[in-house]
């Protein structure tokens, strides 16, 4: 194993160096097109297309005799192209559904290549031996003939894509403007199906029939987990299409009887499905970890505020208190509780004395402001909002949590504050109704 | 009523329009003047959008002829802006604010030409009237309705018209949106360019608009707003005295028939 990696990645042999570049030109173009189809949302018109190449491929062969590329890729390209003509004429002339008219084109149109591919089979002819590759995909049976013509038309592909990168994207964004704009938008669009049918054509050699349509989709599904920048966008899902390429390759070079197109595309999903836990912001894993962090500051805020609001209540903020006068005021599951003081404790938010907790000065800073937007929540939905004031509190202690210095300091503006009577300690510069004269209120667990 | 007017900006002529063979425009005649805010107003399903889309040769018409500022559309397209309602692209779309007003200088740049720096300090420039030069490098999934419908605005901005052609610019945007773009609309048509509104709001119309066309599937009026949108002429367009005309319709389509016989 180890001695075949060296060898394949020494790149010394010639024909390892062709199948490399041919394949990373194929997966890579691929990946390119593929994004524009994925923002288009045209990514199932693509698998339409790569089965119906079948037939195109089997006709050529049995008109030539002979698996020359060039033939065959304009086969493949005919038979591909008429799919997507009648994929738009079954949608636009009759009630049937894009969806409903990809099904039935695809079904057809492979069905119909399989047929052709067995009548060649039993013809005996020599030459049809490896044109079942065509399934699958091989990279390594790819000879150096073939190679020419296949990268040459990827690099032309990628050429095309940068050239009308700007026109494209308009296209993919906003079709009206674009139109409206003067773009020749019809022929851009049929520039960027012809694109696809090429990408398609070119690169069953070394993906398959099968799973072409992955190497469109995928590598931009992934890449758009990462990145908000379309340019960025496009060139992460060529390179995550030319790594899923590279291994297909070299898992054709070392295992020859395995087809090339499965590991490609398991090779790519992986990296697809790690994306979508893993990538900052988009990923699940970083959205789950943003709502446990939110979670955490909803607990140990409120932990603060009842801190504060019971000190408020009796006039001193300082009191000692312990698990039990917690919980006899506000209703929360004990492990919580404990959890959040301790992190609180870390924070020197709280001190712990024997077995209870009091207020720090910075804890009884925090506990005022998280008070204080929470009653600024309320009286806006009540002055403004018109809400009733019974029904303010359940919205004001999940909006406590979010509300920003910034936008606290707006609602200040906003809102008229409540002018009471006895606001003279120095942790109460303006109190409100609840939390000043009031009793704390009782909220029930689970937020 | 169908005000006339010397050198129109805009001039429809019998135009009819129709989707799967059913027609949504029936006939339109008219004629816009220059340097004015102008509302096209009327019930849902009355064409509005079809008309900006006609105009701007979105859709094909069955009949009649449009000209701007007395020439075909191919001829004039630069000076011709086009607004689309801001739900009819994908605001999920891996770009940032400055990327989307940029695209309004795609044009002027024609094909293979990379924007300059000069066109990403027009872009800005354009942002700053809408008040958005701050969000300029904000993804476009972040906005909220009225920062989406200024970014639209400021990518028309950033075409540097002569003539404005907006569909519904002020629905789904909170109440400063609305305002800026109202006014930064009337500061634009004192410098002589020409705004067309669609809009079905008729209570901040009359305050909006200069001039007012009244369209429910043919033109019920055009004119100056306080000759238009008058009690009769509002009947007539939002009352139910078209419901023979939606029968037709409804039977060309069932019959597949164009509306203009073929010759």
């Amino acid at each position: 194993m180890q001695q075949a990696l060296a060898e394949f990645f020494s790149f010394s042999d010639p024909n390892i160096r062709y199948v490399l570049l041919g394949t990373l030109l194929l997966t890579g173009s691929a990946a390119m097109i593929g994004s524009f189809a994925l923002l288009r949302k045209k990514v199932l018109v693509g698998d339409a297309v790569a089965h119906a190449v079948l037939p195109g491929v089997c006709l050529a062969f049995i008109i030539t005799g002979t698996k020359h590329p060039v033939p065959l890729s304009l086969g493949a390209s005919i038979t591909g192209w008429l799919a997507l003509v009648s994929i738009d004429q079954i949608t636009n002339r009759s009630k049937i559904k894009e969806d409903t008219a990809i099904a039935l084109v695809l079904s057809v149109t492979f069905g119909l290549g399989i047929l052709l591919l067995t009548a060649i089979q039993h013809t005996g002819n020599a030459e049809q031996v490896g044109l079942s590759n065509f399934l699958f995909g091989k990279a390594a049976a790819l000879v150096s003939d073939d190679l020419k013509t296949l990268a040459l038309l990827g690099l032309m592909l990628i050429i095309i894509v940068l050239l009308f990168f700007k026109e494209f994207t308009l296209v993919a964004f906003d079709k009206a403007f674009a139109q409206a704009s003067g773009l020749p938008v019809r022929r851009l669009e049929l520039l960027l199906t012809s694109l696809t049918v090429l990408a398609i054509v070119v690169g069953i050699r070394a993906v398959g029939i099968l799973l072409m349509a992955v190497m469109l989709i995928t590598p931009p599904a992934a890449a758009r987990f990462w990145t908000n920048h379309l340019p960025t966008m496009v060139l992460l899902a060529a390179v995550l299409g030319m790594i899923a390429g590279l291994a297909g390759s070299f898992v054709s070079y070392i295992a020859p009887a395995m087809p090339t197109g499965p590991w490609i595309v398991m090779t790519i999903s992986v990296v697809a499905y790690g994306s979508f836990l893993l990538a900052p912001r988009r990923g699940l894993l970083a959205r789950r970890i943003r709502q446990r962090k939110h979670q955490k500051k909803t607990l140990t805020e409120n932990i603060l505020k009842l801190f504060y609001e019971l000190g408020v209540t009796e006039g001193s903020v300082g009191t000692k208190r312990t698990l039990y006068d917690l919980l006899k005021s506000r209703s929360m599951p004990t492990s919580r509780l404990v959890a959040g003081l301790k992190r609180l404790q870390k924070h020197k938010m709280l001190q712990q004395e024997g077995l209870g907790w009091r207020l720090t000065a910075a804890g009884s800073r925090k506990g005022k402001e998280i008070s204080q937007r929470h009653h600024l929540w309320k009286l806006y939905l009540t002055q403004h909002l018109k809400t009733e004031a019974d029904h303010t509190h359940e919205d004001a202690e999940s909006i406590e949590h979010i509300i920003t210095p910034e936008l606290a300091e707006e609602l200040r503006g906003l809102v008229k504050l409540p002018v009471t009577g006895k606001s003279t300690t120095q942790h109460t510069h303006w109190t409100f109704e609840g939390a000043g004269q009031g009793q704390p209120v009782k909220t029930p667990a689970g937020e | 009523m169908i005000q006339r007017t010397d050198n129109p900006v805009v001039e429809i002529h019998d135009l009819t329009v129709s989707y799967y063979k059913k027609p949504v425009l029936w006939d339109i005649n008219l004629c816009l003047p220059q340097g004015k805010v102008i509302g096209i107003i009327g019930p849902n399903g009355a064409g509005k959008s079809t008309l900006l889309k006609a105009i701007m040769g979105l859709v094909i018409p069955d009949n009649g002829y449009i000209k701007l500022f007395g020439k075909s559309l191919d001829e004039v397209r630069k000076q011709v802006s086009y607004v689309p309602q801001k739900e009819s692209v994908d605001w999920d779309f891996p770009a940032s604010v400055l990327d989307v007003v940029v695209m309004g200088r795609y044009a002027q740049l024609g094909l293979f030409q990379r924007p300059k720096k000069l066109d990403q300090e027009k872009a800005l420039e354009c942002l700053n009237k809408v008040s958005m030069a701050p969000l300029a490098h904000r993804q476009i999934a972040q906005l909220s309705g009225g920062q989406q419908q200024r970014v639209f605005l400021a990518r028309a901005l950033a075409q540097e018209a002569q003539l404005y052609l907006m569909d519904e610019p002020f629905v789904g945007v909170d109440v400063a949106t609305e305002k800026m773009i109202i006014d930064l609309l009337q500061t634009m048509a004192r410098e002589g360019k020409t705004i067309i509104v669609v809009h079905h709001d008729l209570q901040s119309a009359a305050h909006y608009f200069d001039w007012s066309m009244l369209l429910n599937m043919r033109t019920v009026a055009v004119g100056p707003t306080q000759d238009v949108l008058t009690p009769a002429l509002l009947q007539e367009t939002y009352g139910g005295k078209l419901t023979i005309l939606s029968k037709i319709n409804d039977l060309l389509k069932e019959q597949e028939v164009s509306p203009r016989e073929l010759t």
